[in-house]
């Protein structure tokens, strides 16, 4: 049952690097799938990064709705911008989001998780409720509040997202450790005179690391989805900047005229999400 | 292994309903039909609205399941899809264009606008006008009912147009109507309304919706609306449906289709759908892009929105208090791109806050005032102090996709000047308040229209004192000029009024006050069978001469 795992840098776990790591121990089919297509995705989203073909934002009249091509591999939007350059962007913007938002969700979520379930009593009690309340809100309401109070924009939504996310952790890293703080090694370094903070960080912490993986994972891709659905509805990226949630949403009207408006970014979003679930499923696993 | 695949298949699955569930999810969003008006009259009544028109039809195919309607017109039906709910079924109450231009249909006034523009008598036969213009004598029709089946007495007149102009307690609900000293009924046909300064424009704001007649013993017209138009209110479920039948006993020339129904398409994304799918007949706005998707089932009528869609800038604000900003910003755009990007070409470009609908008092020439010219737009910025450009941001109502297509093809117009134009979409009840009200705004995209065709509707907001002002235009000579045109209506001399108010335009233009764009087109989806569809120059849908074919 004790597992080492020494990649508290949880960012790691989102890339290959965590696959490498992993492979030695199994190679399912569902594990090299989904590590193929993160490793795509990753890919595609680091060559946005770096270069699109066209600026995302130049405008041609003449390639109104353009249908794929080899100038425009996914075709044009309505103003007749690339919608590959934009989908590479968009992926980018939308892998931002999440990253920062599951950022802000895991650490603020590992800290309170740790200190409830490890010390308990009234800390765990108000905090918990407090806890409670936030999580009795579906985090897309919780977020549409918040940037309906704090206004619409990149950053607002990561704040809002990230906020919305903490409780899932905190919960989940708090039963860990709760499971934990009563097992005989801890006692024993309790007993020892190791100092709370080592007990929690160094001892218990890593043990948390299987379950915190998977739902890093996991919530990384409620973070994306959540991300495309609050762009969608107008809140999120502004335009004529890109993510894959607002493209879906300009495309509608096109939905029939110019499917691949939609099919594209919709695809990202769904390989995106889908190569994670099967990495998160791994994970749960081992 | 084949647990595996099915595991796979579980996730992939999973995955896609996730996907799934965002995607219709968002579908219940927030935006509102195609496009269209814009400021409404939030809190001055007297001042803006716009037109556009009504169509309808009916639908006399028989392959329809939907809003099916029979052949015969005794029992004909329309579905009709309106962008938002009516936010009062009051007509003095109503803020919205978008609700007044139904309530068209329910409620009239002593006067009502006619398709041309011009002002017909409804609830009154004529009337007449001492010299000094300061006495309305109004003979009140014969036979006129409301829909209760009472009939409307000189009571009920008096009783709505002070209810209107706050004589009976309270503030005036029609700002304009405060000009009203007495409303007498010296007999039982006859309605005398005096007023304190005369107005060339008191007719055409007696005529708005607001100003309807009402009966004065219903103490609720809110849960029990009861006016005189052709259509009377049946039912009404909240950001769902409103239906109203034929009122039968109609004094005018009856309407034709029996049944409407008012359907709720909050989500502009689902016009489409609606109309393909037979739930609705009938959309007015609908955008370019919705149009060419409708098939062969549906007309799509074309008109202008009548309204002035422009970049509104907010004069107060640096740098847009500098007037060589503001005027190198209209050199950038070139509004016949826009056009071309946003409506495949339609719209009447506009160079004032004017369009043609007014007649008269549009002055065409000002549209070519700033032909686009970069190096000229530069130079200007140049000398203003900006020679690298600046950026700033430019809100705009999320509901309405055609204002935030433009504001899109603007954005990157500017860019050429080294002009950073950040868009920030917000609601349109933020946008009311934070931008319309609360000024507190750089720039804003939005359509402006008129709830009269007298040109204050348009002009009056630019005068720095007042309270709708919301883009903080201050200009002496602004201010003289419109009261000139005040002055001169005052004494009827229309000449002098119509000069008076081109110049406020040509002002309007020459100091760039806003980046003026275009008045939008208009595109009404009808499903064949429907025909009668009408279009008028204000914001006005009349479903009384929708007729079955």
């Amino acid at each position: 049952m004790k597992l080492k795992f020494h990649h508290p840098d949880l960012s790691a776990c989102r890339s290959g690097r965590m696959g490498v790591s992993m492979k030695k121990k199994k190679h399912s089919p569902n594990f090299i799938l989904g590590l193929g297509i993160t490793g795509v995705m990753l890919l595609l989203i680091l060559i946005g990064f770096i270069h699109t073909p066209y600026d995302i934002t130049k405008m041609d009249s003449t390639a109104k709705l353009a249908a794929p091509s080899p100038a425009h591999l996914m075709g044009c939007d309505n103003f007749g911008r690339d919608i590959f350059s934009r989908v590479l962007k968009g992926m980018g913007n939308t892998f931002v989001i999440a990253t920062a938002t599951v950022a802000i969700g895991t650490v603020s979520g590992v800290i309170i998780g740790a200190f409830t379930g490890y010390f308990g009593g009234w800390l765990d009690e108000v905090l918990m409720r407090v806890n409670d309340v936030v999580f009795a809100f579906p985090s897309i309401l919780l977020a549409l509040v918040f940037v309906s109070i704090f206004g619409t924009g990149k950053y607002n939504v990561i704040a809002a997202l990230g906020i919305a996310f903490i409780p899932s952790f905190a919960r989940i890293v708090r039963g860990e450790f709760i499971k934990y703080r009563e097992m005989d090694y801890v006692k024993s370094a309790r007993l020892a005179g190791v100092p709370e903070l080592r007990i929690i960080f160094v001892h218990i912490l890593p043990n948390t690391m299987p379950v915190l993986i998977s739902s890093v994972m996991i919530g990384f891709n409620n973070a994306v989805l959540a991300e495309a659905g609050m762009s969608y509805l107008g809140i999120g990226v502004q335009p004529p900047n890109a993510s894959l949630g607002s493209m879906l949403s300009e495309s509608q009207t096109y939905l029939f005229s110019a499917p691949w408006y939609a099919v594209f970014p919709g695809l990202m979003i769904i390989l995106m999400v889908l190569g994670l679930s099967l990495l998160a499923d791994q994970g749960r696993k081992v | 292994m084949t647990k595996r695949g099915q595991k796979f298949v579980k996730v992939l699955f999973a995955s896609m309903l996730l996907t799934l569930t965002v995607a219709l999810g968002g579908c219940s969003g927030d935006k509102a039909a195609g496009d269209s008006t814009q400021i409404a009259d939030t809190s001055a009544a007297s001042s803006s609205e716009a037109n556009t028109a009504a169509n309808a039809e009916t639908n006399a195919s028989s392959e329809e399941t939907g809003g099916a309607s029979e052949t015969e017109a005794g029992d004909s039906h329309i579905t009709i899809g309106i962008p938002q709910d009516l936010d009062s079924l009051v007509p003095s109450l109503s803020q919205g264009a978008g609700t007044q231009e139904i309530l068209y249909n329910i409620y009239e006034g002593l006067y009502k606008p006619d398709s041309e523009g011009n002002l017909v008598p409804a609830v009154a036969s004529d009337y007449t006008m001492s010299e000094d213009g300061l006495v309305y004598t109004f003979t009140l029709r014969d036979g006129v009912q409301f829909h209760n089946g009472n009939p409307v007495t000189v009571a009920d007149v008096k009783y709505s147009i002070e209810t209107c102009a706050g004589l009976n307690g309270g503030e005036p609900v029609i700002s304009a109507f405060s000009n009203i000293e007495s409303v007498e009924t010296p007999d039982d046909s006859t309605i005398v309304i005096t007023l304190e300064k005369s107005s060339s424009s008191f007719m055409a704001i007696l005529a708005t919706v607001e100003a309807a007649i009402v009966p004065a013993d219903v103490a609720d017209l809110q849960t029990n609306p009861v006016g005189t138009g052709p259509y009377k209110f049946v039912s009404r479920s909240l950001q769902e449906n409103v239906v109203l039948e034929r009122f039968d006993e109609y004094w005018g020339e009856k309407a034709h289709i029996k049944d409407i129904t008012l359907k709720v398409l909050a989500d502009s994304d689902s016009i489409v759908m609606n109309l393909q799918g037979g739930a609705v007949d009938l959309v007015a706005r609908v955008s370019t892009a919705q149009a060419a998707e409708l098939g062969d089932e549906f007309e799509v009528l074309e008109g202008t929105m009548n309204l002035v869609q422009a970049m509104y800038l907010n004069n107060a604000v640096e740098p847009f208090d500098n007037e060589k900003v503001r005027q190198a910003l209209c050199y950038a755009v070139n509004k016949q791109e826009i056009l071309d990007f946003v409506s495949e070409g339609k719209g009447t470009p506009v160079g004032s806050s004017m369009f043609p609908a007014f007649g008269k008092y549009y002055i065409e020439e000002l549209n070519d005032l700033y032909t686009t010219d970069i190096e000229k737009a530069k130079e200007l910025l140049a000398d203003a102090g900006y020679p690298d450009g600046f950026s700033f941001t430019m809100k705009v109502p999320s509901n309405y996709q055609q204002h935030v297509d433009t504001a899109q093809v603007v954005a990157e117009q500017l860019k050429q000047i080294g002009v950073t134009a950040n868009i920030e979409l917000i609601e349109w009840e933020t946008w009311l308040s934070d931008v319309y009200q609360g000024r507190d705004f750089e720039a804003t995209l939005v359509g402006v229209d008129a709830s009269t065709l007298t040109a204050g509707a348009m002009l009056s907001r630019f005068r720095s004192d007042v309270h709708n002002n919301f883009v903080n235009f201050s200009n002496e000579e602004y201010d003289a000029a419109y009261a000139d045109a005040l002055a001169a209506e005052a004494v009827m001399d229309d000449d002098k009024a119509t000069e008076a108010y081109k110049k406020c335009e040509t002002i309007l233009a020459e100091t760039a006050a806003n980046v003026y764009i275009q008045d939008m087109c208009e595109l009404v989806a009808v499903r064949k069978g429907y025909t009668g569809y009408t279009f008028y120059p204000l914001y006005i849908q009349d479903f009384s001469k929708l007729e079955i074919q």
